[in-house]
C-alpha cells in the first residue's frame, strides 16, 4: 500500500486529503469526527475579528442542482464565516491540535483590510499551535459586501499587501485562498507570491444562482421571497477549478508556487487529477457534505491503489500532467482520429446518431435494424458521440497511423505541425 | 368463512374476508412521485426509440418519460392519450415485457428495462386524478357513425371520431361498456373499478352515446346500421369459445374460463363466488393464467394449468407464467385432455402426453389423471355471429368494405391485445374521418 504521507509547505499530514474551510470544520465536534474518519487535515472554518459574532440568515443557506437520480452535482451557499465567538473557536482549535498531533490543522482567517486587524488576529491564534493560516480572499457572498473575502481577492494589490502583513506578523506558513470570480487567476496568484505567500489554495466558490423558484419568482435559496447569489461548489465546478490550478502551475511567473487544490473533488480520481495538474494536496468540502466523512476511506484506498499500480510515489504524481497542458496553438494539427463504435457493446439507443446528425457532422450512419456505424469520410473526431454514449468505452477515438490517408480530406497523416506554422495562419503568411 | 380450501366441491367462502381483500388488491401498486422520478431518470431518450416501434399504438415513450422527469406528468399523459386513449388501462394490462420494455435499450444494457408501463400508469393516473381530459372536440360535422362493441377498439374508435366532430352511437351487447377491460381482465390488474372510471373519463369528449344491451344480429342488424349511419365500425371481439372436443366436456363443473373471469369481475362480494377445491385449467394463454391465478386466490387448494404444447409455445408471457407459479399454480406442458371423468359432475381429467413434431401434435398412449372438481376451458376464443355480408379470413373479419370498418380482436391482423385493439380502433376512426370528410 502506497505511502500517502504528505508534506505541504512543511505541514505534515498522514494523507493529502484535507477538509476545506467550510461548515464541516466549524467546530471541535465535526473536526474530531473527521479525524476519526481518517482525514489528513482540516482548514478550520474562517475566523473573523474579535467582537459581536457574525450573524447568519435563519432560512435556507444552500441551493443545489442535481443530475439523474437526484445526484447532487452543484451546491451553493450563502453562509458567512464562523458565527461562533472567537474565544470558543480558539479554545477548541487548541484542544483538537493537542489531541491530534499527526493531523494538519490550518486556520482560515478573514478580517478587515487594515494591518492592525490582521496583526491582532494573528497574535490571538499564535498559541493554538495550529500548523498554518489560510487567508480567505475568496468568499463571494455576504462578507464581500463588507470589503472582505473576494472583495480583497479580486484586487491583486490588496492580496499582496495583506499577505505581506501576515508574513510580517506571523511565522506560520501562509496559504492564500483565491477566488475564481476574476478574469485571470494568474494575477492574484502572482500577487500572493510577491507578498510572500507559501502557497495558494484554489478555488473558492463561484458566484452563482442555482435555480429560480417559478412560483415565487425568487432565486433559491429563498429567504422570505428574496434570494442572493451564493458561492457555487461541488462536482460541477471541478473543470473550472482544474483549469485555474493548471494555469498557475504552468505559468512562468508562478511555477513552483505550492498549490492546494480545491473544487468539486469527490473521489480519489478527482484528487489524483488535481495533483497531476500541480496541486500538492487537496481540500474537500461538498463531497463530505453530501456523503459524510467516510468517503475519505475510498479516497485513501483508491489513491494508494493507483500509485501502487503506477509504481510511483505521491510526490511523483504532483505536477506530472503540467508539461502536457499547453496552448491551442501548439496542438498537433496533423493528429487525425476517427470515432469507432464497438458493435458488441452498443445498446442501439441512437444517441450518437441524433447528436451527430442533428448537431454535428452527419458522420454516423443508421441502418434500418439500428446498427450505427461511423462514416470515416465525414468524421472530424469531435468526440461528441463518445460523450453522449451511455455505455462506457463503447465509442472510442482511434488515431490514424502516420502516412495513412484520411478519407475525409484525402490527405496523408503527416508529422507534428501546429497552428504557428500553418499556412492559414495570417501571422505566418505575413512573414 | 364457512368453508376452507379443503372443502370438497365448488363452494364459496373458502377464505377469510381479509384474505380476499389482500389477494385481490392491486397486483402492481402504482409508483409514487419519487419512484416515478427515479424510474424516469433511467430513460436514455433514444433516437427513433425502439420502444415506440414496439408499441402497437406508437406512443412517444421517451417524450412522455422526459415530461415526467421534468415534473409535468400531465403533459406526459397528453402525449400518451394522443396515441392511445386507453393508456391508463394499457399501462395496467399490456404485456410490456414483450412489447416496449423488451425493446428498451436498457434491457440490452443491463437486463433491466425502464419501467415504461408503470411510468405510463403514473402519468395517466396523475392526470385522471386531476380530472384532466386534454382534448377538445372539433365543430360538429353532422356525420353519424355507429360503433358496434364498446370494448377497447370500439371506445378508441368512438373517441377519435367524436374528437373530429362526428356523432357516435356505440352498441354494446353487455350491460356495461368496456369489453374485455370490464369483463375479461384479471381483477387484481385493474382494481377500484378502473375500467368503468376510464370509460366515464373517455366519454367526457362528448358526442358519444352508448346503448348497452344491444347485440348485433339480435337487437340491431348491420343493414339497418348501414342505412341509418354514415359509417359503421365493428369491434365485437371474439364472443365464441373453442370446445375441448374431449369426452365428458358437458359434465357439471366444466365451464369456459372467460365466463368465470367475467363473473369474478362483476362479483360484488368475492366470498360469495364459488370455486373448486381442485381446479384444472386447460390452455396456455393469458385467459388460462388469469383463470388459474384467480382460482388460487379464491382459495382453491390445487390449481393446475395444462397446456398441450411446450412452454415456448405458450402465449401467456413469461412474466404471467412466473406470476402464476409464484401464486401457487402448477403448470404442466405437453399434455392434452382425453376425457373428463365423473358421474354427472367432474371429478378428474385424464390427459395424454403429447409430442410436438414436424408432423403436428401427437398424443401418446401414456396418460395421467388429475383430480378436478372444477375444469376451465381456456383454449381460445372465436368469432361468433358474423353478420351477413362481411368477409371472413382465417376465422376473423377481413377488413374494411364499403361503409363498414372493422378492428380489435374480431379483425384479422395484429395480436389479440388491448393495445392492438386500441390502435386498430383509432386508425379505423381516422380512415372513417377521411372517408366522410374527404380529408
Amino acid at each position: 500500500m502506497a505511502n500517502l504521507s504528505s508534506n505541504f509547505i512543511g505541514i505534515k499530514s498522514p494523507n493529502p486529503f484535507w477538509l476545506a474551510s467550510a461548515p464541516p470544520t466549524d467546530k471541535k465536534y465535526n473536526v474530531e469526527r473527521a479525524f476519526e474518519a481518517g482525514w489528513g487535515g482540516v482548514v478550520w472554518k474562517t475566523l473573523g475579528s474579535e467582537g459581536p459574532p457574525v450573524v447568519n440568515v435563519n432560512g435556507p443557506r444552500y441551493g443545489a442542482i442535481w443530475g439523474a437520480d437526484r445526484r447532487l452535482l452543484g451546491l451553493n451557499n450563502i453562509e458567512l464565516i464562523t458565527d461562533r465567538p472567537l474565544e470558543v473557536n480558539l479554545q477548541e482549535i487548541k484542544e483538537v491540535k493537542r489531541k491530534w498531533k499527526d493531523r494538519a490543522l490550518v486556520i482560515s482567517l478573514m478580517v478587515p483590510c487594515d494591518e492592525d486587524s490582521w496583526k491582532d488576529i494573528l497574535s490571538r491564534i499564535e498559541d493554538t499551535e495550529a500548523d498554518g493560516v489560510e487567508l480567505n480572499f475568496g468568499c463571494p457572498h455576504g462578507m464581500a459586501e463588507r470589503g472582505m473575502g473576494s472583495a480583497v481577492g479580486q484586487v491583486p494589490e490588496y492580496i499582496e499587501m495583506v499577505t505581506r502583513w501576515v508574513k510580517k506578523h506571523s511565522r506560520m506558513p501562509c496559504i492564500v485562498k483565491l477566488t475564481p470570480n476574476i478574469t485571470d487567476v494568474r494575477k492574484p496568484a502572482e500577487a500572493a507570491k510577491r507578498g510572500g505567500a507559501d502557497a495558494v489554495s484554489l478555488i473558492n466558490t463561484i458566484n452563482s444562482i442555482t435555480s429560480v423558484n417559478l412560483d415565487d419568482y425568487s432565486p433559491e435559496p429563498m429567504i422570505d421571497g428574496k434570494g442572493t447569489h451564493g458561492g457555487y461548489c461541488g462536482p460541477a465546478v471541478k473543470p473550472i477549478a482544474m483549469n485555474m490550478v493548471a494555469e498557475i502551475a504552468r505559468s512562468a511567473d508562478t511555477r513552483g508556487l505550492p498549490i492546494s487544490g480545491i473544487g468539486g473533488i469527490t473521489t480519489w480520481r478527482d484528487a489524483a487529477e488535481f495533483m497531476a495538474l500541480g496541486a500538492g494536496n487537496v481540500q474537500v468540502c461538498t463531497a463530505a457534505m453530501t456523503y459524510g466523512f467516510k468517503i475519505v476511506h475510498e479516497m485513501i484506498s483508491g489513491l494508494s491503489q493507483y500509485l501502487d499500480d503506477k509504481q510511483i510515489g505521491l510526490n511523483d504524481l504532483v505536477g506530472r500532467a503540467v508539461p502536457n497542458v499547453t496552448d491551442w496553438q501548439y496542438l498537433n494539427l496533423n493528429y487525425v482520429a476517427k470515432a469507432h463504435i464497438n458493435q458488441d457493446d452498443c445498446i442501439k439507443c441512437g444517441r450518437c446518431y441524433a447528436a451527430c446528425e442533428d448537431t454535428s457532422h452527419q458522420a454516423i450512419a443508421m441502418s434500418p435494424d439500428r446498427v450505427f456505424t461511423v462514416k470515416d469520410e465525414e468524421c472530424v473526431a469531435c468526440n461528441l458521440c463518445v460523450n453522449v454514449c451511455p455505455v462506457d468505452d463503447c465509442i472510442t477515438m482511434v488515431p490514424m497511423a502516420k502516412g495513412a490517408v484520411d478519407p475525409r480530406t484525402g490527405r496523408k497523416v503527416g508529422d507534428y505541425a501546429n497552428w504557428t506554422t500553418h499556412p492559414n495562419n495570417p501571422s505566418v503568411a505575413a512573414e | 368463512m364457512s368453508n376452507s380450501p379443503l372443502t370438497p366441491g365448488i363452494v364459496p367462502a373458502r377464505l377469510s374476508e381479509a384474505s380476499y381483500a389482500r389477494n385481490f388488491a392491486d397486483h402492481t401498486p402504482a409508483l409514487d412521485r419519487h419512484e416515478a422520478q427515479v424510474a424516469a431518470d433511467r430513460c436514455y431518450f433514444c433516437h427513433d426509440a425502439p420502444c415506440i416501434t414496439a408499441c402497437p399504438t406508437s406512443i412517444d415513450i421517451p417524450l412522455f418519460i422526459r415530461q415526467i422527469a421534468t415534473g409535468t406528468p400531465e403533459a406526459a399523459a397528453a402525449t400518451i392519450w394522443s396515441q392511445n386513449i386507453l393508456g391508463g388501462m394499457c399501462a395496467r394490462v399490456c404485456p410490456t415485457e414483450t412489447l416496449c420494455e423488451e425493446a428498451c435499450v436498457r434491457e440490452a444494457a443491463e437486463g433491466k428495462p425502464v419501467e415504461i408501463g408503470q411510468l405510463q400508469r403514473f402519468a395517466t393516473d396523475t392526470a385522471m386524478a386531476k380530472g384532466l381530459h386534454p382534448f377538445e372536440r372539433a365543430a360538429r360535422t353532422g356525420k353519424r357513425v355507429a360503433v358496434v362493441g364498446a370494448g377497447p377498439a370500439g371506445l378508441a374508435c368512438a373517441h377519435r371520431l367524436a374528437l373530429h366532430g362526428h356523432d357516435v352511437v356505440v352498441f354494446e351487447r353487455r350491460p356495461k361498456a368496456g369489453g374485455l377491460n370490464e369483463y375479461g381482465i384479471a381483477s387484481y390488474k385493474a382494481t377500484g373499478g378502473f375500467a368503468q372510471r376510464e370509460v366515464d373519463w373517455l366519454l367526457q369528449i362528448g358526442g358519444i352515446e352508448i346503448r348497452t344491451g344491444m347485440e348485433l344480429g339480435r337487437d340491431v342488424t348491420l343493414d339497418q346500421l348501414k342505412a341509418d349511419y354514415d359509417a359503421v365500425f365493428i369491434g365485437v371481439g371474439l364472443a365464441g369459445v373453442n370446445a375441448l372436443r374431449a369426452e365428458g366436456e358437458d359434465k357439471a363443473g366444466v365451464r369456459d374460463a372467460v365466463d368465470f373471469i367475467a363473473e369474478l369481475r362483476q362479483a360484488a362480494d368475492l366470498s360469495k363466488l364459488p370455486v373448486g377445491r381442485d381446479v384444472v385449467v386447460i390452455g396456455g394463454g393469458m385467459t388460462a393464467v388469469d383463470a388459474a391465478v384467480q382460482s388460487k386466490l379464491l382459495g382453491a387448494e390445487t390449481v393446475t394449468i395444462v397446456y398441450r404444447r411446450g412452454q415456448e409455445k405458450m402465449s401467456a408471457s413469461g412474466y404471467e407464467q412466473d406470476h402464476a407459479v409464484q401464486t401457487g399454480v402448477r403448470i404442466i406442458h405437453n399434455a392434452a385432455p382425453v376425457r373428463v371423468i365423473g358421474n354427472g359432475h367432474a371429478e378428474g381429467v385424464e390427459f395424454a402426453y403429447t409430442s410436438d413434431g414436424p408432423g403436428g401434435l401427437k398424443l401418446s398412449a401414456e396418460t395421467f389423471t388429475l383430480k378436478a372438481d372444477q375444469v376451465f376451458k381456456a383454449i381460445g376464443q372465436t368469432l361468433s355471429g358474423t353478420p351477413a355480408g362481411l368477409a371472413v379470413e382465417g376465422g376473423k373479419l377481413a377488413g374494411h368494405s364499403g361503409k363498414v370498418w372493422v378492428g380489435g380482436d374480431c379483425a384479422a391482423g395484429g395480436e389479440d391485445l388491448t393495445v392492438t385493439a386500441v390502435a386498430e380502433g383509432r386508425d379505423a376512426a381516422e380512415a372513417i374521418h377521411a372517408a366522410l370528410t374527404g380529408a
